[in-house]
Order: C-alpha cells, then sequence, then structure tokens
C-alpha cells in the first residue's frame, strides 16, 4: 500500500490554494515488517467496522473506534494516536473525509465571542440563529464538530476582523475587557492546537465574510507550530489544507522580539523547547525572513514567554497597548 | 661490639615468640578484623578437610556449624568424612605452625604452608582463652581419639590439655575440629556462607552443611559423584627455575654426575636432553653437580632455553573440568534461572617458573541477574575461593583488561569491570599459586598466568557472543513468523469477509515475504528425557531438497521416538537427516526423545544444514566443511548479518518518519 509520507520533508507549497500540501514522496506500507503487516490487518478491521457502521447508520468518535479495537486481537492499537493515524492514512488513500467513515471526533470546546450571526441546524432538525455575542453566555459559542454548510451559515457579521488565542485564560481577559466590542473583533479560542473544525470555521470566516485572520499566541516554538497549522496547514492533515488553512493569517505574537521590545518576564527554554525550535529551522513552512529571525533569536536569548506575561503591565494593558499596537502595525486597524 | 652485647641481643631474638609474630602478622594470616578472623576460622579447617578426602579419594560430606556463644565469641565446628589423622600426628597438625606435608613438595593442594588451621587454633586461645577439641577416626581403629590443645606459643610446640578415646557414633573414619574464637558472623558479599557457596560451585563432588548462628540448615548438595583424580608430587619442571634455585639443587643432590642430577632433578628432561644442554652450556656431561659454578649454573639455564623440553606433565593439576564448572554452577546458583551458562573453558597446561598451571573460565548469563550493575566475579584458586583483594588479583586486572563490549556487555571506555547481567567464574590451578601475600586472596600478576586468564576469558566471553547471537536472530526470525503464521492469514480471511470472496490462497505471499527456509530447533526436558523437536518451514516459492545435520548423542535417541530415521550417524554424536522435496509452505520436522542424558549436557540443539544455499536458510548455520564446530564459532563471528529487505530507494511508510507532535 502506498501512502504519501506524513513527513515535515514531504509538504510543499500550492501556489494556487496558498497552502502546504502534501509532495510526491510516497511510502510502503507492506506485510513484510511487523508494524507494516498490523496496521493493514487493522485496516481490514477498521473498513470492517466502517462498512457495519454504514450499514446500521451509526456513529463513532474516534475514542470510542480505539475502543472497539479491544476486540481485535492482534489488530487491537495500543494507543488513541495509532487509530487517529489510521484513520486519516484511510482519507488520503480514498480522498474522503473521515466524516464519510462515520467517525467523529469528539466536541473540543473551542469557543467564539463576537457580533457574528450564524444559523445551526440543531439535533431536531431546526434552524436555530444565534449571534454569538448577544445570545450566549460569557463562556461564548461552541463550535461544533461539523461547521460545513449543512450544518452552520453564517447570516451577518458586524467586524472587522478575527483573533484566534491560544489560551483559555487571554481569551477571557480579552472577553472581559470587551474587546470585540470595542475594538470591532471576532474572538475565537483555539485551545492549544486548533481542531480541524476550529480551523474550518475559521476558514469559512475569512473567505465567506471576508475578514482578516491574526493568531495570538505564546511566545514559544510550540505557539509557532499552533500559527502554522493555522495559517499553513498541518503536516499530519495537509490532504486537507485547502479546506483548513487560512492563508493570509498573520501571527501577532508573542514574537521574540516582543520578549525583548516589552520586556516581558520570561522562563528559560528548555531541552525539548531547543529541539523543536531547531526541527522548524528545517521545517519548509517557517522558511521566510520573519520566521527565521524570530526563531534564531528566540535560540539566542533562550527564553520564553506566556501571552499573560503582558500582565506585568496590568490587567488592561493588552487590550489597551500590546493589541492595538501590534495591530497597527500588521495594518489590521488604523 | 663487647660480647655481652652480642649476647644481650640473643636473648631478646629469643624472646620474639610465636605468639608476637602472630599478632605483628593478623593481616597477612587472614584476622585482621572480626568478620574475616571468623571466615579465616571456618576456611582453614574446610580446606584441610577437602584436602583429606581428596588425598583418600573420597567425596567429601562437610559440616560447619557457627554458634554464638557470648557477644563476640563464637563456636566453630568442623566435621568431614576424611581418612582420619594417626592419633600421634594430631597434636602437630592442629597445633604447630610450619608443620605439614605440603610445604616442599610440588603438587596442587590447597593447603600450602601449613600455617592454617594452627594459626586458627592459635588465634582462639589468644582471644578466648580456649583449647581447641581434636576428635579423628581412622578406618583401622575401633575408637576416635580425641584431645584438647593450645600451642606452646613459645616453643611452637602442641600442648595436649587433655586426651581421651571416645566411641563415635557409627562414623567410619573423620575428623572434627573445634574452636572457640572472637569474631563477628555477617551476611553479605564477603561472608561464610558465599565462601561455602563458592566452595560447593568448584567442588561439585562435595556434600556441604552450614549451620549459621541463627538457626537452620543449608545444605548444598553434591552435583558429582566423580572425585577429582589424586593430584601427585612433581619434580620441577625445568623452564623458569632461577639460578639461586638451580645451584642449591646442585648442592641437595644425591646425584654424581651433571646428567643424572638434571634427569632425576627436573621433570620433562630425559638423559638425552640432559646431554644436549650440557653440551649447550659447555659442561661435562660427568661433572658432579656439587662442583657446579655460577657461571655454569647461567650457562644451563640458558641452554634450557634453547633446547625444545616437553611441557610440565599436567597430572599433577586437578582441573575442575567443563563439564563440572558448568554442574557446579548450575546446582548452587539454579534459583537466579540464568538463561545461558556458557560452555566453561579449561585452557590447556603452561608453565611459569617451573611450576605448571591451568585456568578455567565459566560465564554464567541472563535470567534472574540484574544488568544494572557490574559483573559478579568468582575467584578460584585451587578450588579455594578468593573473598579480598579482589582489585589487587591478576584475576581481576585480567578481566579489566578484556574489551567485554565485543561479547555482549557494557564496558565503560572498554575497560574495567563490565557491567551486565553475568557471573564470570575464573579459577587458576598450580601447584604453587603465586599469591601476592601471605593470606593468599590475590593471584599475583605474574605474566604468563595473566596472558593465560585473559585468553581464557575471551574463549568463553566467544560462547556468551555466540549464543546472544543467536538469541538476536531467533528473536528477530520470530516477529517474522508471527507475520506469516497469524497476521496474514488473519488479513486474508478480513479482507475476503469485507469484498464478500473466499478466502485467497495466501502460499504465494507468504514465500514472497519470507523467501527462505526457515529452521527452527526447541529443547524441552521433562521426567528425566528431552524433547527435542527441529521444524523446517519451506517458505520458499519452491520444492527444496537438503541434509540437516544435529550434534546430538545418537545411542541416547528412544527409538520409539524417532521418526524420521538419519541416513548417517558417525563419530557418536554426529547424525545427518535427508530432507527430500520438502514442498512450498510444507513444513518438516524433526522430533525425539533423549534417554538418560543429564539435563544439563543438552540444552541447546545445535543444527547446521547443508546442499543448500546459505543465504536462503534462516535459525541455523551451514554445516562446516569438517564438521569442526569449535573453529566456525570462532569465525562465526566475521559473517555479516544479512541485508535488511525491501525494495531498493523504497521507504518504509510506519518506520523511520519522524514523530508528528502536537499538531491535530
Amino acid at each position: 500500500m502506498m501512502i504519501p509520507l506524513r513527513t515535515k520533508g514531504n509538504i510543499r507549497f500550492d501556489s494556487k490554494s496558498a497552502v502546504w500540501k502534501y509532495g510526491k514522496a510516497m511510502g510502503a506500507r507492506s506485510a513484510k515488517k511487523l508494524t507494516g503487516a498490523q496496521m493493514l490487518l487493522r485496516t481490514m478491521y477498521m473498513l470492517e467496522f466502517i462498512e457495519e457502521m454504514i450499514k446500521e447508520s451509526k456513529s463513532s468518535t474516534l475514542r470510542e473506534m480505539y475502543y472497539i479495537s479491544e476486540g481485535w486481537a492482534k489488530a487491537k492499537f495500543s494507543t488513541q494516536d495509532e487509530s487517529n493515524l489510521l484513520a486519516e492514512d484511510l482519507e488520503i488513500i480514498t480522498t474522503c473525509m473521515r466524516e464519510d467513515f462515520k467517525l467523529r471526533p469528539e466536541e473540543d470546546g473551542a469557543r467564539v465571542m463576537g457580533n457574528i450571526t450564524i444559523q445551526e441546524m440543531d439535533r431536531k432538525g431546526k434552524k436555530k440563529r444565534i449571534n454569538c455575542r448577544d445570545d450566549v453566555g460569557d463562556s461564548g459559542y461552541g463550535i461544533p464538530y461539523n461547521v460545513e454548510k449543512e450544518k452552520i451559515e453564517f447570516v451577518d457579521c458586524d467586524a472587522d476582523f478575527i483573533i484566534a488565542i491560544e489560551t483559555g485564560g487571554m481569551f477571557d481577559r480579552l472577553v472581559e475587557n470587551k474587546f470585540d466590542e470595542d475594538s470591532h473583533a471576532v474572538l475565537v479560542h483555539l485551545k492549544g492546537q486548533p481542531a480541524r473544525s476550529t480551523r474550518r470555521f475559521i476558514k469559512r470566516l475569512n473567505e465567506e465574510m471576508k475578514l482578516p485572520v491574526c493568531t495570538f499566541t505564546d511566545g514559544d516554538p510550540w505557539s509557532f507550530r499552533i500559527h502554522a497549522s493555522l495559517a499553513y496547514g498541518a503536516i499530519k492533515t495537509a490532504h486537507l489544507s485547502e479546506f483548513l488553512a487560512t492563508p493570509t493569517a498573520e501571527f501577532i505574537g508573542i514574537t521574540a522580539s516582543d520578549i525583548l521590545n516589552y520586556k516581558l518576564p520570561t522562563d528559560k527554554l528548555n531541552d525539548k523547547d531547543i529541539q523543536a525550535l531547531n526541527a522548524e529551522k528545517t521545517d519548509p513552512r517557517f522558511n521566510d525572513q520573519f520566521w527565521k529571525h524570530e526563531i534564531d533569536l528566540m535560540l539566542e536569548i533562550g527564553k520564553k514567554a506566556e501571552q499573560q506575561a503582558l500582565a506585568k503591565y496590568g490587567l488592561d494593558y493588552v487590550t489597551d497597548t500590546y493589541l492595538p499596537e501590534k495591530l497597527a502595525e500588521l495594518g489590521i486597524i488604523k | 661490639m663487647s660480647p655481652s652485647i652480642a649476647h644481650e641481643l640473643a636473648k631478646k631474638q629469643k624472646e620474639i615468640s610465636v605468639s608476637e609474630f602472630f599478632e605483628k602478622n593478623k593481616q597477612i594470616l587472614g584476622f585482621d578484623s572480626l568478620t574475616r578472623a571468623l571466615i579465616t576460622s571456618v576456611k582453614e579447617p574446610v580446606d584441610n578437610s577437602l584436602d583429606a578426602c581428596e588425598d583418600a579419594g573420597a567425596l567429601p560430606d562437610i559440616v560447619v556449624k557457627v554458634e554464638k556463644i557470648e557477644n563476640t565469641e563464637y563456636r566453630v565446628t568442623v566435621e568431614d568424612n576424611g581418612p582420619g589423622i594417626v592419633k600421634n600426628q594430631v597434636p602437630n597438625v592442629f597445633a604447630r605452625l610450619l608443620y605439614g606435608s605440603r610445604f616442599h613438595t610440588r603438587a596442587q593442594r590447597r593447603g600450602q604452608q601449613g600455617i592454617g588451621v594452627s594459626a586458627v587454633v592459635m588465634y582462639g586461645q589468644l582471644t578466648t582463652g580456649k583449647a581447641a577439641k581434636v576428635r579423628s577416626k581412622i578406618s583401622d581403629e575401633e575408637v576416635a581419639y580425641e584431645c584438647e590443645l593450645i600451642l606452646d606459643t613459645k616453643k611452637n610446640k602442641p600442648d595436649k590439655i587433655t586426651e581421651d578415646f571416645v566411641i563415635w557414633d557409627n562414623k567410619p573414619h573423620g575428623t572434627s575440629f573445634q574452636v572457640h574464637v572472637k569474631g563477628k558472623y555477617i551476611g553479605g558479599k564477603q561472608s561464610i556462607f558465599e565462601y561455602l557457596k563458592g566452595v560447593a560451585i568448584v567442588n561439585p563432588h562435595a556434600k556441604i552443611t552450614f549451620m549459621p548462628p541463627e538457626g537452620g540448615t543449608i545444605v548444598f548438595e553434591r552435583a558429582s559423584e566423580q572425585v577429582p583424580p589424586p593430584t601427585k608430587e612433581v619434580k620441577p619442571h625445568p623452564e623458569g627455575v632461577e639460578l639461586g634455585e638451580m645451584l642449591s639443587m646442585a648442592k641437595y643432590t644425591e646425584s654424581r654426575k651433571m646428567t643424572s642430577f638434571l634427569n632425576t632433578e627436573f621433570s620433562r628432561i630425559s638423559y638425552r636432553v640432559a646431554r644436549e644442554i650440557c653440551d649447550l652450556a659447555g659442561v661435562p656431561q660427568d661433572q658432579d653437580p656439587q662442583d657446579m659454578t655460577l657461571e655454569q649454573a647461567g650457562g644451563i639455564l640458558e641452554a634450557i632455553k634453547k633446547v625444545k623440553i616437553m611441557a610440565p606433565e599436567t597430572d599433577c593439576l586437578s582441573p575442575i573440568g567443563e563439564t563440572l564448572i558448568r554442574k557446579g554452577l548450575k546446582n548452587v546458583l539454579g534459583d537466579l534461572k540464568a538463561d545461558f551458562y556458557a560452555p566453561p573453558v579449561t585452557r590447556d597446561p603452561r608453565v611459569y617458573g617451573g611450576n605448571p598451571f591451568i585456568v578455567e573460565v565459566g560465564i554464567v548469563y541472563g535470567g534472574g541477574l540484574s544488568s544494572e550493575e557490574p559483573v559478579q566475579i568468582l575467584r578460584f584458586a585451587n578450588r579455594v575461593p578468593l573473598m579480598y583483594q579482589q582489585g589487587a588479583c591478576a584475576i581481576t586486572q585480567a578481566i579489566e583488561a578484556v574489551d567485554w563490549r565485543r561479547y555482549g556487555l557494557e564496558q565503560r571506555g572498554g575497560q574495567g569491570i563490565p557491567f551486565g547481567p553475568a557471573i564470570v567464574l575464573v579459577h587458576v590451578a598450580s601447584t604453587k599459586i603465586p599469591f601476592t601475600s601471605e593470606s593468599k586472596e590475590a593471584v599475583a600478576n605474574v605474566p604468563e598466568i595473566r596472558e593465560e586468564i585473559e585468553l581464557a576469558l575471551k574463549a568463553c566471553a566467544r560462547k556468551l557472543k555466540t549464543h546472544l547471537n543467536k538469541a538476536a536472530k531467533k528473536s528477530k526470525t520470530r516477529v517474522k513468523f508471527e507475520i506469516v503464521q497469524d497476521i496474514i492469514p488473519m488479513i486474508a480471511e478480513k479482507s475476503a469477509k469485507i469484498v464478500g470472496k473466499p478466502v485467497p490462497d495466501i502460499a504465494g505471499t507468504i514465500t514472497k515475504i519470507m523467501n527462505v527456509v526457515w529452521i527452527e530447533d526447541e529443547v524441552a526436558f521433562e521426567k528425566g528425557r528431552h524433547h527435542v523437536s527441529v521444524k523446517a518451514y519451506n517458505y520458499t516459492p519452491k520444492s527444496q531438497s537438503f541434509h540437516l545435520h544435529m550434534l546430538v548423542p545418537y545411542d541416547k535417541i528412544d527409538e520409539k521416538t524417532l521418526k524420521a530415521k538419519p541416513i548417517e550417524t558417525r563419530d557418536e554424536n554426529k547424525a545427518t537427516w535427508d530432507v527430500k522435496r520438502l514442498g512450498s509452505t510444507d513444513v518438516f520436522e524433526l522430533a525425539f526423545d533423549l534417554k538418560g542424558v543429564p539435563q544439563e549436557q543438552y540444552d541447546e540443539s545445535e543444527v547446521y544444514v547443508s546442499g543448500i544455499d546459505a543465504a536462503s536458510v534462516i535459525g541455523c548455520e551451514v554445516l562446516p566443511g569438517d564438521w569442526d564446530l569449535e573453529h566456525l564459532r570462532i569465525t562465526e563471528e566475521g559473517v555479516a548479518e544479512e541485508a535488511e529487505e525491501g525494495e531498493e530507494g523504497e521507504v518504509d511508510y510506519d518506520e523511520g518518519a519522524e514523530v508528528i507532535n502536537n499538531e491535530d
């Protein structure tokens, strides 16, 4: 079985869609090696399981899928990562989406706050209009796992841009400070590495509502990867980059330069951080002036900072000073 | 200097008594700490008992009892079933320093100097004020002789406190020795228990019973009924005799001619060789050895180096032997459930300073042994465990000098004591062990001995490596086996079900993946029988014909269990089977039971193939041309690993890809 290699070395920039997709390098999954043989056997079991679900019109979460394999003897998955990866392999091979296989992720609880109105089809099949600022509590509108047209339509929007935020703490800070209202922004909480639905939701808002997008994360190598998967496409799901990535998204910070310019409180980079930064230096997605400079600078100062480190200057500093300055720099606000 | 001062000095010199000598030399005699003193008090009489039994050709049955009397006072009793000691000799044997039969002879014995047990008696009387009690019975006598002894430290003479004849129940012959000593009883690495354990390993013919002070009885059962052949005294071998020794031997010989002197006082010098030596040295053949000059003695030593002289006789040595080392190790260390007892190595005898010696090595590997710690070293000299001064010993130094990384153990920088789940046993046997000191705890670093130890270690380590290679190969092939035996059939079944078609024939797939003949062998031991099985799976697309060869004692095969008869047997243990036209994906099974073979003598089958391309066989080696199996084992190291399969340039999807982390 030949599958495109899902590695950093095998993603290519697709100029048509302006995102990163898998290149031509293929890997063989063969029964000559134990792992390969096992994966092939698991594929058989998974196909059988999917076939059954389709027949009986049921669906299962990825986690349930993992537990189902308990009864598969030698084909049992040892971690959920293995079963998730196999589901993605099947997507790539069949060019279907995992939803077509009746496999879905758990709700991951990413939230939205801002003056947009959507129409969601609820489980009883009724269309429901929701304004993501006025009709929801302070925790915002929860993004469902399916955000395709049959489920969600965008009705109205009164905002200038989307700001995607890594941590819940910062999301809540901006909500409390009414940044969405004051700055005409849609706040989206990413919850770490954003789930597919969150990325798809942002992409649709960006395309259909013509809202520019920017990401606001911690200042560490892992946060750089959050932006990369949102803006350029994730390595693991590069077969879906066209649907998920928002190539025009801009990175606000925290950058290594911010750490210096704003004199932020920092932590030392640990060994894993340094490894991650060095790996990013050979990652084609980070191969531009801006990222090269920031990655080298971070390695040089040996420090990282959380977005909430801005609280050093008071709770309102982020909304009164930092974000306006950075957004103006990027030309998103005047 | 006036005569009176000289007399005064002479008086003082006399007063340096044996007890003072003892006090000053406690360390070299083995009494420098309370724990060591107690071990020595057990060790010396045990050594004597083993020597005595061996001299009599009897299987030793030794009982050691250590009782706590009060605080630091212990009573040690050692009883044997040896030949006993005649009444008149008892006092001298046990209570006179430097008295013994061994000092002037060249033969392999545990005790050599005649200090040992008398020093224990003296230590006991000095520290507890109590006399030693000896009871001995020889088979000629009806009753046993018993006496209490102390050592007159001024005169170095035994002093009998009491003596008597007693009835010794059901004891045909033997000796019992009892002494009170000040000491400290401990467990651990340097303890009486460890000492006796060591004794049991290298003396598998001895039964040793130990009753420790805390109660209970520990028995090291006899693992062999074979008494080591008696060792005999030998004359010095000419190689390595020193100048002074040569001169003093020439002075005291009864021979009156050089040639007969050389012939009678040295081993391995015939008259022909003696004449050759004299001629080479320019010494008249019929010269009286008494008249030998320093120059002549030097000439003779030079000539000895040039003349070809046979290696020293070896029947004066008593190596434990490869079979018995393995037996001893298994018997005593059985609880560790080690994976592998490397076939021990007994080297050929060699000589240092006119003394023949033999080095033996055994290695135990894996199982219950810890892989995080340095290997355990068991050192033995003339079958006596060495407990102290490990670092100063040539055995330890030789172990440190070997690069164990080549043999599958960890070792930082390729020297020092290696780490890994292993026990290394080294035995040096000689008519005269060169110890670093009188306490006899470390073998001196004599170049010849050191070199032999290293060679023996490497030879044994190679066998370990061979085993480890085989095990690694086996686990690799096992993985493949799992693929073709379990996974592929399951894939076939599942995929057939999904597409709703009959299960396809997977033979072609299997042979494509394996494309080898796979040999698997198994040995199980149960109820005195070895169940031996060898299976040959033909995982090639063609039918195959070849020969299977085994090293097996075929006269011990139970005919009833043997279905496939060998086409040839020879040399007692070489058997050949013919495998004809084994069809693709078929299996040939060879199975039989061995009857009456001791378990430890057959724990792995040695299987070879011939008449088939070596590259297409996994699981055993191709038959060496001459069945010279030792030779094979050594050359095997150089054999290249089979190349990793997989089409060229093809990347394996499931291996080698970097971990994609922290991204959804």
